[in-house]
């Protein structure tokens, strides 16, 4: 059969079973537009291309599939970095297809010509030129496959437009031939068995569980082996749910904001069992003093993550659900010498966890706290429901105080940083997940980068919660300036009323909510909870002057953890 | 990516020896990646292999035994590179290959000809006022013998950068992916 490069782009995506693409048409991509008619594809128009991307990590963080975007050539290719870096440094799985001008006019500076490749190639897993028609579909099938294998990540396939027109004989590719690519999925059977003898000689053990449990879909596992062996688990702000917060072994996340306990249970630890994680400089602090007694078991998919940032005394390089399973089996067959005998270590973790709660007092008059916000915004959408965060204030809150119960529930922008991820983030999930409710909880500055996105919610009938948690300020950057810099406030103020996002909710004819005092609050989100069929967006007004606590200034020891900005201010004096 | 001169650093040095496809644009994946993670080149090498499909880098690198690791498994993430070796010094032959322009005034000329002789140089042209000489060696070789030229002037000079091979008769494109490329 004969068909275009068009056609085989379209051909490409149905043969790997991709229902759903985020795009925008344009120039050089407009042939591929054509097939896109008949083809069994959902498109979602977005008004972005950064809301294309962010909207395809949406539907794989939710799916764990990979999620795919159109876009064409120039400025719609570079629109697309940002979320390419978003997707690497979060390992998120992600197909990005661009068109390219005409591979006659490649490097003439043609109009909306870019160095597409060569742009994203230090934000991309792989990428590549494609420069014959034939070549399309094993470009495609390549990509998907070095996207959703190994350690996931975002790979772009970028098509020269006369290929798209030009004709040749239709072949999917059986196998694909990839001799530099062969990620290791099971551990090393020696290295497993080392790791367990060496939990068995630990007093103090504790699981640092990263995203490559979500992203390996290792939860199960990862519990079974967390009570196999009794060992506390600190989750990182990637791994929020990979086991319940409500678990009695479930410790909290590390970090920069992280919860007291998670942090200390690292740092006195005397073995870190590192699962899918990187040693990330917001979890470590200042690496020197970093869990300064703790041996480190390390098992990533990716061998240079381990020993990049930390020392290794067992390192395991392979895929975390098969080598938790491989540790598994190790564990039981020697039970009685693995298991450590740790029961004073985990009723220390306990009592570190009862003594130091988060801090919020709520008064029952004057402004809501953000935290109690968030909460409510949990109690009403419940345990079913999608979260998806953007970057800052509102983004450490929730990933605080919700009490996460299962992996895919938490969705936000962790190693890039990315403000503006929630809202299209918010939509590709809804996409991936329909029978879910999607809450975006979003912060005010985050929330108007991204919010044009809105649009493509309401004309695709994906129906979204956008609850900005509103204080009128770029709040992390305000906190820092408030503790850092004197209270020396630079550009950080976002008037609460512009724009009047009631009125914008109006402007896309959608419900819009707003909410200023607690009783407000509960009544609104009563409200909305009853609409499960339209997008809305909730107007929180918070206390601007909430900061995030605990804190550990960038840099520093962890020891040196902060919990309330009582303790910060008595500390600075004291210095 | 800093093109590091000679310096101190002299036993920070490691020669690592990459297969990698010959496609579009993998040089520049392997230039981007030293360069984005702040790793020195002392020098690179590339050309075609027995293979047709792989190419050889020779990369001489500057950075001590933790930060190599990373470079290795950093390199060994690009897709389209196929095989890392890092070759024992004292167990490969390193040599490379430099052009030097000399000065060649007639009462010099026997001069610079004896010297290039004692280097096992090769003179390559001439004309009334300069010599241009070819010597392959070690690094330090050719600096010994551009040190002993400077004296008759220098007009320009090239350098090519380290091309390695282990001793014996192992080779580093036997292993089965590379083999499977391998045309019959």
């Amino acid at each position: 059969m004969q068909v275009t490069g068009a056609q085989a782009v379209m051909k490409s995506l149905e043969a790997l079973g991709v229902h759903d693409v985020f795009g925008y048409p344009g120039g050089a991509i407009l042939p591929a537009y054509d097939p896109l008619i008949e083809a069994d594809i959902r498109h979602i128009l977005v008004r972005h291309e950064q809301g294309a991307i962010h909207a395809a990590e949406g539907y794989a963080h939710v799916t764990g599939e990979v999620g795919v975007c159109i876009v064409t050539s120039g400025p719609a290719a570079t629109n697309l970095v940002t979320g390419l870096c978003d997707a690497l440094m979060d390992s998120v799985p992600v197909l990005a297809i661009t068109g390219q001008v005409a591979s006659t006019a490649i490097g003439s500076d043609a109009f909306q010509e870019a160095d597409v490749t060569g742009i994203t190639m230090p934000v991309t897993k792989h990428n590549e030129l494609v420069t014959t028609v034939e070549r399309i579909p094993a470009a495609i099938k390549e990509a998907y496959h070095i996207a959703e294998s190994g350690r996931p990540g975002p790979v772009l396939v970028d098509i020269p437009k006369d290929l798209l027109n030009q004709t040749f004989e239709w072949a999917w590719p059986e196998h694909i031939d990839l001799p530099g690519y062969r990620p290791t999925v099971r551990g090393h059977g020696r290295m497993v068995r080392e790791a367990v003898e060496l939990i068995g000689t630990a007093s103090k053990p504790v699981i640092y569980a990263g995203g490559g449990i979500t992203r390996a879909a290792a939860s199960d596992e990862l519990i079974e082996f967390a009570e196999l062996l009794e060992l506390p688990v600190v989750t990182t702000l990637n791994a929020r749910g990979v086991i319940p917060e409500n678990h009695d072994l479930a410790v909290g996340m590390p970090g920069m904001h992280g919860h007291y306990a998670a942090v200390k249970a690292l740092q006195e630890s005397d073995l870190l069992v590192a699962l899918g994680t990187r040693f990330d400089d917001r979890v470590t602090g200042d690496l020197a003093s970093f869990a300064p007694h703790a041996k480190v078991i390390h098992v990533d998919i990716d061998p240079a993550e381990i020993g990049k940032n930390r020392a290794v005394d067992v390192p395991i390089v392979g895929d975390a659900k098969v080598v938790i399973g491989q540790l598994i089996s190790a564990a039981t067959d020697r039970l009685d010498r693995v298991k450590p005998d740790a029961a004073a270590w985990r009723e220390h973790i306990v009592t570190m966890k009862r003594e130091h709660p988060l801090r919020c007092d709520q008064p029952e008059t004057g402004p809501i706290k953000p935290q109690t916000a968030i909460r409510a915004i949990h109690a009403t959408w419940g345990d079913d429901a999608v979260y998806v965060a953007g970057v800052g204030q509102h983004q450490m809150w929730s990933s605080q105080v919700i009490p996460w119960s299962r992996p895919r529930q938490w969705i936000n922008s962790g190693g890039l940083g990315t403000m503006g991820f929630a809202v299209p983030a918010a939509i590709g999930a809804k996409v991936g997940a329909p029978d879910r409710p999607v809450v975006a909880i979003d912060g005010d500055g985050c929330f108007q980068m991204t919010f044009q996105e809105i649009a493509a919610a309401v004309q695709f009938e994906i129906p979204v919660v956008f609850a900005v948690i509103n204080n009128g300020f770029l709040g992390m950057v305000r906190q820092w300036q408030h503790l850092f810099y004197d209270d020396r406030l630079s550009e950080v103020t976002l008037p609460q009323d512009c724009p009047d996002l009631v009125k914008l909710a109006d402007a896309y004819g959608i419900p819009g909510f707003r909410a200023t005092t607690i009783e407000e609050l509960q009544n609104v989100l009563d409200k909305a909870h009853q609409i499960t069929d339209q997008s809305m967006i909730i107007d929180i007004r918070v206390d601007p002057d909430e900061m995030v606590f605990p804190m550990i200034p960038a840099g520093r020891p962890n020891d040196e953890i902060i919990e309330s900005v009582e303790e910060y201010r008595a500390r600075a004096a004291g210095e | 990516m800093q093109l590091v001169s000679e310096g101190p650093e002299m036993n920070n040095r490691h020669t690592l020896s990459v297969l990698v496809e010959n496609k579009p644009g993998v040089l520049a994946r392997i230039a981007g990646m030293f360069s984005r993670r702040g790793y020195n080149i002392h020098s690179l090498a590339v050309g075609p292999t027995e293979v047709p499909q792989v190419s050889r880098l020779t990369i001489v690198v500057g950075t001590e035994a933790t930060r190599l690791e990373q470079v290795i498994k950093q390199l060994n993430k690009l897709v389209n590179v196929l095989k890392i070796v890092e070759l024992d010094p004292s167990d490969s032959v390193e040599l490379e290959t430099q052009l030097v322009k000399v000065t060649a005034e007639a009462e010099h000329r026997s001069q610079i000809i004896e010297l290039a002789d004692v280097f096992r140089a090769h003179i390559v042209d001439v004309d009334h006022e300069s010599i241009t000489i070819e010597a392959t060696g070690t690094a330090g070789d050719l600096e010994r013998m551009v040190a002993l030229l400077e004296p008759f002037g220098i007009r320009e000079m090239v350098r090519s950068g380290t091309i390695a091979l282990a001793r014996g008769s192992r080779s580093i494109t036997d292993g089965s992916k590379v083999r499977m490329q391998r045309v019959v």
